[in-house]
């Protein structure tokens, strides 16, 4: 049997460099692929942080290289931007806010890519995520302060059978030893933590160079008007500073009305939420998911609560005679309420909720709708 | 491994290396030292003048010698307009010059004070005298780019007419031939051409080493000071073993011009083009190199769109079968991106991200031919579309 062809995205990061090391290691045939998200500036002097810069497409390179593996650039700004930057500023002007990496693994760099070398006849792709795949689901990383599979939950089994994930039993101190040992020269650079299309970290700035100033009024839960703001889209739920009022105690957003340009504040203790929907909500095996007991996390490297998942909408035809397969109804998704053992605070609309038994991922969803423990509706 | 990338560089050939090598091995000399060893250095550097000068129909004395083609058409562009007087900095290009005449007219409009304007090309990508004749400003104009052949699509352009044009307002004419060198027909004296510029690893010679050819009386200025070599107008020790190897293979690619050389290119050429129209019948042929072709072109290149197919995949696919060639233009990056050449002709971006380009050169053979017709049998098959309602 001949060694499985596996494609490796390489970011230019020592993560995906040492994926691909691993990958070459485990006797695959390996090709190297870098992403071009942006279009890069045609000078050298220009050094940004981002993902997607010059440098980091000459380090993927040198690392290529190094493992002497083929190694191309392939240009996907016209996608990334579609389906990721342009779609975080809408949801920021929504009231919502995204979570721009599972939408990158969802649009592109997962689902896109691996969509894109079995079409050229590549049997897998591997990247630098910390999660594991075994026996086709979806797993944390070993490592916990790392674990990255937040942002895969919306894989399905047709994406799971064909990723590999060689980072995934490994921490982040054992990879950069492995990047060392084979001399790779990105085995010291440093994390990036930002949006890579936000490079200097200032969302808010990033929004409002794009949509301009739109004022309006910082409310309190009755409607009494306490301050003016620039634009809603610079607040998120949960977010204390930047209101500019003066209050006894200190405020906290509470949604977001971006139809009104009003953004709603009240005291720390309205924003704990017991319920959560989701929408888009699919399962890692591929089914739709099941009612019972889960354990929710509602932000990237937030806590996890126990839930009650409830399906609300009727089970959608399915299995091989259903029209055009099952993984695009997988992909659709359904809408799924999340009854939370203890209050949460401050979740925002727009944001991943995923759902794990110990450290499998079940799958999860795109925030909707929030109710606050104080809501009457809430029985 | 078969080779179709000569566009992109030709394989050193065996002439250049014999002329390179003493020189490599000879002790130190600098050309411009007063000794032994340093006029040995600069007889191989003279030798080489005088065949690069024979190729394009040159005086040797006209030879300025650069660090390639780039060097080459930036001195040209730059030179003129720094010649020049501020209100007599107006510049016309073809739309589809190289990058190095397209980017050193854009730094001399934003930094020099020059007026640029482009010409448009037809849909084979070539320019119409009766189109570029009224952007000329006669008194005004200082300089007129239009390269010899395209580097993309290989078409051969009307340069003795366009050079007509150019002298009559007053300007001098800018010949890129670059790609086009080996050719018969590109000729300083005949074409009118005032400033022509080389690249040596174009013509089987090796990397680093170029030359800007500059007609006896046309004024420009420096870009490199320094050491005043080349007249002052290039400083810079001579690179002698490199510039060697240059002139030898100069040498060689005009003794092909006597032999059957181009012929065989334009039936290799041909034969790869009717073993990918047998795979593809949707094949588009970009620039139509197949019709007669009174201002040249290149015989050797084929530039093709497999229509659905991104040009990214097929080379990948090629390239695992060892075949080289290439896509469009590289960005900085190393990505694909859509060539100016391709949407100049009028293709939508689109059609030009999936444009490859063959190209064939002085060691090619029909077995290099069969190999890439193979390699692409094999990556359209792998690229074919799914059955319908599979899943991909």
């Amino acid at each position: 049997m001949s060694a499985p062809r596996v494609l490796v995205a390489m970011s230019g990061g020592v993560d995906s460099s040492v994926a691909a090391a691993l990958a070459v290691e485990a006797g695959w045939d390996v090709t190297g692929v870098h992403l071009k998200l942006a279009d890069t500036p045609g000078h050298l002097q220009v050094q940004g942080k981002g993902c997607c810069t010059l440098a980091d497409a000459d380090d993927a390179r040198r690392v290529a290289g190094t493992l002497g593996i083929p190694f191309y650039v392939w240009d996907m700004a016209e996608e990334f931007q579609r389906a990721v930057v342009d779609d975080f500023a809408a949801e920021y002007a929504g009231g919502r806010t995204p979570n721009p990496c599972a939408r990158c693994n969802e649009q592109v760099k997962v689902v896109g890519l691996l969509a894109r070398a079995r079409a050229l006849g590549f049997d897998a792709l591997a990247t630098g995520h910390y999660a594991r795949v075994e026996g086709g689901r979806l797993y944390r990383g070993a490592d916990a302060a790392k674990d990255q599979s937040y942002v895969l939950y919306m894989l399905g089994p047709a994406e799971l059978e064909h990723l590999r994930l060689p980072l995934g039993g490994l921490t982040k101190p054992e990879v950069r030893a492995t990047a060392t040992r084979l001399g790779l020269r990105t085995a010291a650079k440093p994390e990036s933590y930002d949006v890579c299309f936000v490079p200097d970290g200032d969302t808010a700035g990033w929004l409002e160079r794009r949509f301009g100033p739109r004022p309006g009024q910082v409310v309190d839960t009755a409607g009494r008007v306490l301050g003016h703001h620039r634009g809603a889209y610079r607040y998120t739920v949960g977010q204390r500073r930047g209101l500019g009022i003066a209050a006894p105690t200190p405020r906290y957003v509470l949604r977001v009305e971006p139809a009104a340009g009003r953004v709603v504040v009240g005291e720390r203790a309205e924003l704990a939420i017991t319920t959560v929907e989701l929408e888009r909500a699919t399962a890692t095996d591929g089914r739709p998911l099941r009612p019972g007991r889960a354990k929710v996390r509602l932000r990237a490297h937030g806590t996890e609560v126990g839930c009650r998942v409830v399906p609300l909408d009727p089970a959608r035809p399915h299995g091989p005679g259903a029209p055009h397969g099952g993984l695009q109804a997988h992909r659709r998704g359904a809408r799924v309420r999340l009854e939370l053992d203890e209050p949460v605070d401050a979740v925002a609309p727009g944001q991943a909720g995923v759902l794990y038994d110990g450290d499998l991922v079940l799958g999860g969803g795109t925030v909707t709708t929030t109710t606050p423990r104080s809501d009457p509706r809430t029985p | 491994m078969p080779y179709l990338d000569y566009a992109a560089s030709a394989p050193l050939r065996p002439e250049a290396l014999t002329a390179m090598l003493p020189l490599l091995e000879r002790p130190a000399a600098n050309p411009s030292s007063q000794h032994g060893q340093g006029r040995a250095a600069r007889a191989a550097v003279e030798t080489a003048r005088e065949q690069v000068a024979a190729l394009v129909g040159a005086a040797p004395g006209e030879v300025v010698f650069t660090s390639g083609g780039t060097e080459a058409d930036n001195l040209a562009v730059k030179g003129t307009v720094l010649a020049r007087a501020p209100e007599a900095r107006h510049l016309v290009c073809s739309a589809v010059e190289h990058h190095a005449v397209l980017d050193a007219a854009a730094w001399a409009a934003a930094d020099a004070g020059a007026q640029v304007d482009l010409a448009p090309v037809d849909g084979l990508g070539r320019v119409d005298p009766g189109r570029l004749g009224p952007l000329l400003q006669p008194g005004r104009t200082a300089l007129v780019a239009v390269m010899a052949a395209n580097n993309e699509v290989g078409t051969g352009q009307p340069v003795a007419a366009v050079a007509e044009l150019a002298h009559a307002a007053g300007a001098v004419l800018l010949c890129d031939a670059v790609q086009a060198a080996g050719l018969p027909g590109v000729d300083m004296a005949a074409d009118g051409i005032d400033l022509l510029a080389l690249a040596s690893h174009k013509l089987g010679g090796p990397t680093g080493v170029g030359a800007l050819v500059v007609r006896a009386g046309t004024t420009l200025r420096p870009l490199v000071h320094g050491g005043g070599q080349e007249r002052g107008l290039r400083s810079g020790t001579l690179p002698a073993a490199a510039l060697a190897g240059f002139g030898a293979a100069a040498a060689a690619a005009l003794a092909d011009r006597h032999t059957t050389a181009g012929t065989t290119l334009a039936t290799l050429r041909s034969h790869l083009l009717t073993g990918l129209r047998a795979l593809a019948p949707d094949l588009e042929v970009n620039g139509d190199r197949f019709a007669p072709d009174p201002a040249g072109g290149l015989p050797g290149l084929l530039s093709v769109r497999f229509p659905g197919r991104r040009a990214e995949d097929l080379l990948l696919l090629l390239d695992r079968h060892g075949v080289a060639c290439s896509a469009g233009s590289a960005c900085a990056s190393g990505a694909v991106t859509p060539s100016h050449v391709l949407v100049a002709m009028g293709r939508d971006p689109a059609a030009a991200r999936e444009t490859v380009r063959f190209s064939l050169g002085h060691a090619s053979t029909q077995a290099d031919v069969d190999a890439a017709v193979a390699a692409v049998a094999q990556a359209l098959e792998v690229l074919a579309p799914a059955p319908q309602g599979v899943e991909r």
